[in-house]
């Protein structure tokens, strides 16, 4: 079989970095005297708390249970005594929180075993099995992966897009993964194209990742997955454009990959299935890439949801300069954090440091209406004209020129020459709009 | 001793952290640069009109630009705007407006130009990115208004051959000379333009009719190879940077490979008015109207289809509204240039086209990505 690089429209070229910890092993952070787990990790409804304060808990137990259909569950990281309190968030706001305190035992909860009887159980098992592990879209979102896997009778779902793309500069998590823990996640994707009864199933990875690719490659015959290198372009790895990549289909407006026939997860949700399903481990950890040109060891780490980020900065041997940002998730994405205790969350691909004179000061000069922006947008918008449309302050335009389908991906701002803050306008216009549509 | 270790670890002073909306980086360009690189494929062009008007060249140019500048540096001030003239928009103005004037121009006509496209053609609108107009088009037509005779006289080149009957004072009569002539008497208008004038190739085609003496031995000897040459080369009459046809293109070449501006637009103009032309030609054969490679090469095409058809602020965004621009521009330029009363129509065509800028923004937008199905999905 032979592909040919796949690819969307729009998108921007920015400065990789990932050089500075592709090759580095995961490597498993030691146990930590105390963990803050925030308590409601998942787009959608907050689960409900059903620990007390001051009660002992084992490894993996359940700390929070889902609060509804889009919701999920939270588990304790490690064996210990609990405190339930306010702790700041990667939002920036105090959250509630469980402050575990560690007894050193590391033990886990008894239900956490290998089922050698895996692959004979029944869906509605390995739904029950996923949703009681508490996965989430580890990609990003932190949507709750059991809603993704209950598409509504009406859709046909005809495709499984697994995302391997990793598009964000420096995040090499994922690449990780899937050259570490290869069998894992396929493990997983077959559990997932079981549960959602579908042939097709794709792996979408950026060719800037020939050993990932290769070791899929020897593999993806067993499981019956094709691997489709992508061109590295960012948002290569946003929903819509990597299922457009890959099938040719277009996401409607609004809509979602159901719409067109797929479920897109990520590798590393994958892998969490596979915990899930096969060992019974909920999920509790993930691989974080600590980087950035400040950190005096980049690499990948295994860290428990958690762990503070002072803490996963001190694995990675401190910083040898004051950084400019301190950031969880990628450099287009991500969002900048202020506080060393902000917690790792399920969602937390990356912690990465920006110098002074790596970032972007962005400063409303005014539009020069060079048109780079559209020529990038993958969403095809105007996101120059939309972010002057904001800046007066007149949203009614700004939703009937399709403010409401931006993603966000940051392609725009990256370009503009003017420097102009078009993510933050934009998100603004976004949350006028919604408020405004709910008002009606 | 791992507990030593971990004290000397290094973390990040929280307080010295910036919190702002994502994305983080940026690929380091910035309106300067853009600007900057536009005088840079600027420069050809003034340099060829220096080497072929000779110091009277200069003299407008330098007075253009630092009048602009001024002009920008004032403005900004009064009106209290963050942006200044260092973003290099005012500098282009200025060069683009002196490139567009003949080098025999009287510096007070210089400086009311810069004043007209600095104040009228961009500040009152709001300043850099707000101007529905190219400023320096403004700037030409108001001086074609306010100072016709001084705007249609022009100075031959230094290596013009006076004995060529075509390019010289011959075609103008001796009351139109010397309606020029007295020009000068006005205070501070004193004129470098001396009883030499010249006429573009352009009024060559409309002065014969005016005057009713158009000859058959005129056009043709307008169309022939070495005249051609000659425009392409810039030694003809015309403005300081309108008349090299290889400096201008070598600009606009430039521009396209740093992507400045979009090929396709110039593409659209030159080449609208290339079939415009030819068409033209074809029903009314030379004796009448020159053919089409005269139509590109002479006049303000090519700057104008460079260098303002492709201004960023006051033409469409997307590639396909470009396109349009372009015809509509070249259109407008054709009729003014054959049927209007105007020898050269690309200034007013650029003006005109920019005023339907926003309306063929509009029409262009490109649909968001998948709104195509989401309507076929609200009819099912």
């Amino acid at each position: 079989m032979s592909f040919s690089i796949k690819r969307f429209k729009g998108g921007v070229h920015p400065w990789e970095g990932k050089e500075l910890t592709e090759g580095k092993t995961v490597r498993t952070a030691p146990l930590l005297d105390k963990y803050y787990v925030i308590l409601q990790q998942n787009i959608g409804a907050p689960p409900k708390t059903i620990v007390a304060n001051g009660e002992e808990v084992k490894k993996g137990q359940v700390l929070a249970v889902s609060g509804g259909f889009v919701s999920s569950s939270i588990h304790a990281p490690t064996s210990g005594k609990i405190k339930i309190i306010n702790w700041p968030g990667p939002t920036g706001f105090n959250m509630s929180a469980v402050e575990l305190t560690s007894d050193g035992k590391d033990q886990w909860i008894s239900s956490v075993e290998l089922d050698n009887n895996w692959e004979a159980l029944e869906v509605v098992e390995l739904k029950k099995r996923i949703a009681d592990a508490g996965v989430v879209g580890m990609g990003g979102a932190a949507f709750p992966t059991l809603v993704k896997l209950s598409p509504p009778s009406d859709k046909y779902i005809d495709s499984l897009i697994i995302n391997g793309a990793e598009c964000e500069p420096f995040l090499t998590a994922d690449h990780r993964l899937m050259v570490e823990e290869t069998e894992k996640i396929l493990q997983g994707v077959s559990l997932l194209a079981k549960i959602l009864d579908t042939k097709n199933i794709f792996i979408g990875i950026e060719s800037n990742k020939p050993d990932a690719i290769a070791e899929l490659n020897k593999l993806c015959g067993q499981y019956h997955v094709k691997i489709v290198p992508l061109k590295v372009k960012y948002p290569q790895g946003a929903e819509k454009q990597l299922i457009y990549a890959i099938t040719g289909r277009e996401v409607p407006c609004s809509g979602l990959p159901m719409d067109v026939g797929c479920v897109v997860q990520n590798v590393a949700t994958a892998a969490a299935v596979a915990d899930a399903v096969i060992y019974r481990k909920p999920l509790i950890e993930r691989i974080t890439t600590i980087t950035g040109t400040s950190v005096c060891e980049p690499g990948n780490w295994k860290l428990r949801i958690g762990t503070p980020l002072g803490k996963a900065l001190e694995f990675a041997g401190g910083i040898n300069k004051q950084p400019a940002k301190m950031l969880l998730g990628g450099p287009m994405m991500g969002q900048a954090q202020s506080s060393l205790d902000v917690p790792i969350t399920k969602n937390a691909s990356g912690l990465l440091l920006l110098s002074e004179n790596e970032i972007a000061q962005y400063s409303s000069h005014p539009c020069i209406r060079c048109g780079r922006c559209v020529d990038v947008c993958p969403m095809a918008l105007m996101p120059g004209t939309l972010s002057v449309m904001i800046e007066s302050e007149n949203f009614d335009l700004a939703e009937y020129t399709n403010v409401i389908d931006c993603m966000e991906c940051g392609s725009c701002a990256y370009v503009c020459p003017a420097l102009r803050p078009l993510v933050q306008h934009i998100k603004r216009g976004k949350t006028e709009v919604i408020e405004a549509k709910k008002k009606r | 001793m791992n507990q030593t270790k971990v004290n000397e670890i290094r973390l990040p002073e929280t307080s010295k952290l910036i919190a702002s909306s994502s994305p983080h980086l940026h690929d380091g360009s910035s309106v300067k640069k853009i600007m900057y690189l536009v005088i840079l494929a600027l420069l050809p062009s003034c340099a060829m009109g220096i080497y072929y008007f000779g110091f009277a060249a200069v003299q407008v140019l330098v007075i253009c630009v630092v009048s602009a500048v001024f002009f920008e540096y004032i403005l900004c001030k009064m009106m209290g705007r963050d942006s200044d003239w260092k973003d290099g928009s005012a500098i282009i103005t200025g060069l683009l407006l002196g490139m567009l004037l003949s080098a025999g121009m009287p510096w007070l006509v210089c400086i009311i130009g810069s004043f007209i496209a600095i104040v009228f053609g961009k500040q009152v609108y709001g300043g850099i990115g707000n101007n529905p107009f190219n400023p320096a088009c403004v700037a030409r037509i108001g001086l074609m208004i306010g100072f016709p005779k001084l705007m249609t006289t022009w100075v031959p080149t230094r290596f013009m051959d006076k004995s060529l009957f075509i390019f010289d004072k011959t075609l103008l009569s001796q009351s139109q000379i010397d309606s020029i002539k007295s020009l000068p008497s006005l205070p501070f208008f004193h004129s470098v333009i001396d009883g030499v004038t010249s006429a573009t190739p352009l009024n060559m085609v409309k002065i014969p009719k005016s005057l009713g003496t158009a000859t058959n031995h005129l056009m043709g000897t307008m169309a022939d190879w070495s005249h051609l040459w000659s425009y392409f080369v810039g030694n003809i009459g015309g403005c300081i940077g309108e008349t090299s046809a290889i400096a201008l293109i070598i600009g606009g070449v430039f521009l396209i490979i740093m992507k400045i501006i979009k090929w396709q637009v110039p593409v659209a103009y030159i080449g609208t008015v290339a079939v415009f032309g030819l068409i033209v030609h074809l029903t009314q054969p030379a004796p009448a109207l020159p053919g089409a490679l005269f139509q590109v090469l002479t006049g303000g095409l090519l700057i104008g289809a460079f260098f303002m058809a492709t201004d960023m602020v006051t033409t469409p965004m997307t590639i396909k509204g470009g396109i349009i621009f372009g015809i509509g521009c070249g259109i407008i330029t054709c009729i003014i240039r054959d049927w209007g009363g105007y020898p050269e129509g690309v200034m007013f065509s650029i003006v005109l086209m920019n005023a339907l800028t926003p309306l063929i923004d509009r029409y262009t937008a490109g649909k968001p990505f998948g709104f195509i199905k989401k309507k076929a999905a609200e009819v099912n």
